[in-house]
């Protein structure tokens, strides 16, 4: 069985976003393997574990990707394709480039995070699954193998639900699916040594970004002690009432 | 055409569906373009209603929800001639449309704040990076595009009654759903909601949610829980906040015992106003917040319910 988790780059959320010149600004933020898509990375390592096989990582980005799908490997996966792309795309576009890539490798199962914390997008599983011609499960909470299925159990809008699927197929995973190891030093020093091969990616971007801007909100910090809740509590229905006017 | 997508509940359609229209209007406008719809259903669906808000109602009936029958739906109208799809945005719909958009080839707007036609493409706000960034996109046409909920005037019925077009739509291979598990719903949507009050690990377990569903039944508003208390079991999935749960942005968000981890603040951080309650004072909520008390919310939330009893009297 081949497993495939699919990664990208992402900045640290607690890292500090520059703007220039009206883009994101990357070069000072910590990066890192997106946290959601390191729950598909021990999902795949998981399943190895259980069912035998392979786990492969596939990361999409610029040079500096690679640093992820290290990780990756360093948690333990057997190897890398890096497919490369510098600038900006969009998922779809991000999809189509990856789509032949994993034709090639044939998986029994593609796992990839729910939502990306750059783009704050959830169509990369869906769309490589329409790509791949495979059913998706997105936020999976659970995944288990039987036979040439798998049943799963994923989160709905409302309440959840119990799926089984013929493999191969596609699963976005989530918090609350694994808990995600830590690369250990031996595994550091392993990952140096994997294969990674690099494939020049063929992208048509369908979107355009125009411009990005921080707005963080100015907030008024008006921070009570509430040594006396009750007296606290008074000031702060005030403050809502009279000076928010929110209640 | 403009395709829109009317999401509903099996009797109504739902309100981020009037938002997508009137979307979907303005953008028909700008292109001399008809509005269609279409109407996707599990077994009813709220057709007369429905046929008041288009020109042309497509309608298929195509078993439990997955996100390959709803795609191969909502692609067999898009294919009648879609220069744009318009749809309500909800985590269902972002998974479809997903497939939808790839196979249209077409560019994908997610969860936009704002949409226009710019000489012939059409541009949108979205926001980034965790809902720190705003971004302006655009793509030309085909465009798929999502409506984040509370951003769009709602439109109104046509004063028409539109043809219904029953679609045939391709089986396609799919997940077979094996059994729900459902959620109760009570009280106000918590995406819709003018107020959410949010119960953190703080709260130290489920019995004192009562007093979170208190203060926020007096304020009319709806409940909102962390990853951790999802995780322990304390509340249901439907009500988490943030990254992987529900992005809201209602007049007034009160976090008690909330510690305000990123992934957290990524689906509240655009309320416009934030109020904090933590016996921590370093708690990173408070750089959040617009006002707080630092204090043990067992004490502090009895106090405020008794605090809002008053001022209503
Ligand atoms: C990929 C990914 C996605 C995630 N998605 C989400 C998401 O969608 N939503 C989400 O919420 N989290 C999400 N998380 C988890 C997130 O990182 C945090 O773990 C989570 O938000 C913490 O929840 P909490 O604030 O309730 O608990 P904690 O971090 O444990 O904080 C509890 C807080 O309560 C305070 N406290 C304790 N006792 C009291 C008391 N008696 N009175 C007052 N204050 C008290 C403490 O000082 C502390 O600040 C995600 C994580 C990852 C990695």
């Amino acid at each position: 069985m081949k497993f495939v988790a699919v990664i990208r780059q992402v900045p640290d959320g607690e890292s500090r976003l520059r703007i220039q010149e009206g883009r994101v600004d990357l070069s000072g933020a910590t990066l890192i393997l997106d946290q959601m898509d390191e729950y598909a990375v021990e999902e795949a390592l998981r399943l190895k574990e259980k069912h035998g096989g392979e786990a492969i990582v596939v990361g999409f980005g610029p040079e500096r990707a690679e640093e992820a799908i290290r990780t990756a490997l360093a948690m333990g996966m057997d190897r890398g394709v890096h497919v490369v792309f510098e600038g900006f795309a969009d998922p779809v576009a991000v999809a189509e480039a990856l789509v032949p890539v994993l034709q090639e490798e044939a998986p029994t199962l593609v796992l990839t995070g729910g939502q990306q914390a750059d783009w704050d997008s959830q169509a990369l599983g869906a769309a490589l699954a329409e790509g791949l011609g495979v059913p998706v499960v997105a936020w999976t909470t659970v995944i288990e193998l039987e036979g040439d299925t798998a049943r799963a159990k994923h989160d709905l809008d409302e309440g959840a639900e119990w799926v089984r699927v013929r493999l191969p197929a596609l699963f976005t995973t989530q918090q609350g699916l694994n808990e995600p190891r830590y690369p250990t030093l031996p595994g550091i020093m392993k990952a140096k040594k994997k294969e990674v091969r690099k494939v020049q990616a063929e992208v048509r971007p369908k979107v355009v970004l125009l411009s990005e801007e921080i707005q963080e909100k100015a907030r008024l910090g008006r921070i009570l002690d509430g040594k006396d809740p009750v007296a606290a509590a008074e000031e702060l229905v005030r403050l809502l009432h009279e000076e928010a006017k929110v209640i | 055409m403009v395709l829109v997508v009317l999401d509903h509940d099996g009797n109504k359609l739902r309100k981020g569906t009037l938002e997508a229209l009137t979307r979907a209007r303005r953008l028909a406008e700008g292109l001399g373009e008809k509005v269609a719809g279409v109407l996707l259903a599990e077994e009813g669906a709220p057709l007369e209603e429905a046929r008041k808000y288009v020109d042309i109602l497509y309608t298929a009936t195509l078993g439990p929800y997955t996100a390959e029958r709803w795609a191969a739906g909502v692609l067999a109208a898009a294919k009648e001639g879609a220069k744009a799809v318009v749809v309500p945005s909800s985590r269902q719909s972002r998974t479809y449309l997903g497939r939808v958009a790839y196979a249209l080839k077409a560019g994908l707007l997610e969860d936009t704040l704002d949409s226009s036609l710019e000489g012939g493409e059409v541009h949108a706000t979205r926001y980034a990076y965790l809902n720190r960034v705003t971004q302006r996109v655009k793509a030309p046409l085909p465009v798929v595009l999502t409506v984040k909920p509370n951003t769009t005037p709602l439109a109104e019925p046509l004063g028409t009654s539109a043809e219904v077009v029953p679609l045939s739509v391709p089986q396609v291979p799919t997940v077979e759903v094996l059994e729900r598990v459902a959620e109760e719903k009570k009280g106000v949507s918590l995406t819709e909601a003018n107020v959410v009050v949010t119960g953190g690990r703080g709260m130290g377990g489920p019995e004192a949610f009562k007093l979170v569903e208190e203060l926020a039944a007096l304020l009319g508003g709806a409940v909102g829980a962390t990853r951790a208390v999802v995780d322990a079991g304390w509340r249901p999935y439907g009500e988490q906040v943030g990254q992987t749960g529900k992005t809201v942005q209602p007049a007034l968000y009160i976090a008690l015992g909330v510690s305000g981890a990123v992934q957290h603040l990524a689906g509240m951080n655009k309320s416009k106003y934030i109020v904090a309650v933590n016996k921590d004072p370093e708690a990173p909520i408070f750089k959040h917040a617009d006002y707080g008390i630092v204090g043990d919310v067992h004490h502090v939330l009895p106090a405020l319910i008794e605090a809002v009893k008053k001022l209503k009297d």
